[in-house]
């Protein structure tokens, strides 16, 4: 069995974040990651990242990740272990773990869960065939291991992922003949829209794929309008010859171990689905245990960046660490998170933390 | 509609423009973003007092195109590559457009290529004068071109 102070599980933007954080004031950190490598998403994002400076703005998520990954994998408190993969949680609180292939069990005094999101997917007729792809898995086989996924995309889905995965899509060299989504309006920031679009790329809105066509594998996809109920529309029909679709709509929190331990989980749809009841530094309803980044609520990199560092904080502090520093550090993460949230591209994620605080006064 | 095509509307890129009287001074960057997202690198970056400072990380750009040098930080530093630099000052019938670009393989200086506008529609031949690596060096790259001045406003990408 292994023993650390405080568990993190997930090398993404929140739970590098959240190790530094813990680190920095004093606490003995162990981080598992699954994959061989730390960064979680951030590795595979090649475009500029928005926010402030203090979320790296400007700078490319890759580079964001091998700033991180360095700091962490220097840090004398931090102990890493890739391949590294929760598997449960046990009724005496112990995680046990596949490391390397075999199996391990893990104790602690508090856990930071950031095991961030799942992709969510799209049912009709030939969902199955060869040549379609979760919008992950197509920027996992481009950016990670260098390979195209094929020649000519139709992308559906002109959330943020859609739109940037378009967008390197294009970078490499594929075609995108076009962005598909069934919402009236493009839910990815208008300056990635307008990146796409004037490098040729339509994008279909209050659309929606009908069906893929191929023996073998995807060769074809039809499409069509939809009206106000989702029905395709008669008449608006149109075929694309294209050897993968790619799907991006939306994602969905990766909760498993949250719901084993018992944590009051709540169904919020501005947060992506099930997502743990949390206090204000992001301590769940079961004591010891913190959440960061997507497994709280669907946001943005830079927000999951940021709840790392409150939740790395507020856990130190638990366990008696870095007690003077606390109230300020605390104080600043709060406000550059308020203030990321603050404008009208926040809005849905304010209205799902509103439900959520209703629920939990409900609830106690 | 931007938020339904990803193409600004011809009164978003009216609000944005600089008088004619500025645009005949000389180069001056056009920050064509018109949605409140949690982004201000184009103010922390801009060393001219061109970009105000933001009261809060949400505020859309606001310009004070006399202080504006051309000098193209703003350029790479903007995560959507939302920024241009015009220049109606080169010649008497041809303007100066620097885009931001994160193509490969690079065009050559001096080749000419076909200018794209905001819906990626082929617009008119343009002339690619310089290619620059960004101040940033962020792996992200800004191309001059040479752009017929009534079009200065219109091609904002190319096809190689």
């Amino acid at each position: 069995m292994y023993n650390t102070e405080i568990l993190v599980i997930g090398g993404g933007p929140a739970g590098l974040k959240a190790s530094l954080s813990a680190a920095e004031q004093g606490a003995a950190v162990t981080l598992i990651e699954r994959e061989p490598h730390l960064g979680g998403q951030l590795v595979k994002q090649t475009h500029m990242f928005f926010g402030s400076r203090e979320q790296y703005a400007s700078e490319r998520g890759f580079k964001i990740a091998e700033k991180l990954n360095k700091q962490v994998e220097a840090h004398p408190n931090i102990n890493v272990m890739n391949n590294a993969t929760a598997l449960g949680y046990y009724d005496d609180g112990v995680v046990s773990l596949e490391v390397d292939k075999s199996f391990a069990t893990i104790n602690y005094k508090a856990m930071i869960l950031a095991t961030g999101a799942q992709e969510n997917t799209l049912m009709f007729p030939n969902c199955d065939l060869p040549g379609i792809y979760g919008a992950g898995a197509v920027q996992t086989l481009m950016n990670v291991y260098g390979v195209v996924p094929g020649k000519r995309v139709a992308m559906i889905g002109a959330g943020n992922i859609g739109v940037i995965v378009s967008y390197q899509l294009l970078q490499t060299g594929v075609e995108v003949p076009a962005i598909i989504e069934a919402l009236p309006e493009v839910g990815a920031y208008h300056v990635h829209a307008s990146k796409v679009r004037r490098m040729g790329v339509p994008i279909y809105t209050t659309h929606t794929v009908l069906a893929a066509h191929g023996s073998a594998q995807v060769e074809k996809i039809t499409f069509a309008e939809i009206d106000r109920n989702r029905q395709p529309v008669a008449g608006t029909t149109k075929e694309l010859e294209v050897d993968v679709l790619c799907i991006a709509v939306g994602l969905t929190p990766l909760t498993e171990i949250l719901f084993q331990a018992g944590c009051q989980m709540n169904f919020i749809a501005e947060l992506g689905g099930h997502v743990p009841q949390r206090s204000d530094t992001f301590e769940t309803t079961i004591p010891g245990i913190y959440i960061a980044g997507d497994v709280s609520g669907i946001e943005e990199a830079s927000a999951a960046m940021v709840e790392g560092s409150i939740a790395g904080l507020a856990a130190a502090e638990k366990l008696g660490h870095g007690k003077e520093q606390y109230q300020a550090k605390l104080a600043s993460a709060r406000q550059e998170l308020a203030s990321l949230r603050n404008g009208p591209a926040g809005l849905v994620i304010r209205q799902g933390l509103e439900q959520l605080a209703e629920t939990r006064e409900v609830n106690s | 509609m931007i938020s339904r095509t990803g193409v600004p509307t011809a009164q978003q890129i009216a609000s944005v423009k600089p008088s004619k009287e500025r645009l005949a001074e000389g180069p001056v960057a056009i920050v064509e973003c018109f949605q409140e997202i949690p982004c201000d690198p184009c103010y922390t970056s801009c060393k001219s007092g061109c970009i105000l400072p933001f009261e809060d990380i949400n505020d859309l750009p606001q310009m004070d195109f006399d202080n504006c040098t051309g000098c193209g930080v703003c350029i790479s530093s903007c995560p959507g590559l939302a920024i241009f630099v015009v220049d109606e000052t080169y010649s008497e019938d041809e303007a100066l457009v620097k885009i931001p670009w994160e193509f490969a393989p690079l065009p050559e200086e001096s080749a000419v290529v076909t200018g794209l506008n905001r819906e990626g529609e082929e617009v008119c031949p343009v002339t690619v004068k310089k290619v620059r690596t960004s101040p940033k060096k962020n792996d992200a790259y800004i191309l001059t071109l040479v752009v017929p001045k009534e079009l200065a406003f219109e091609v904002r990408s190319i096809r190689i």
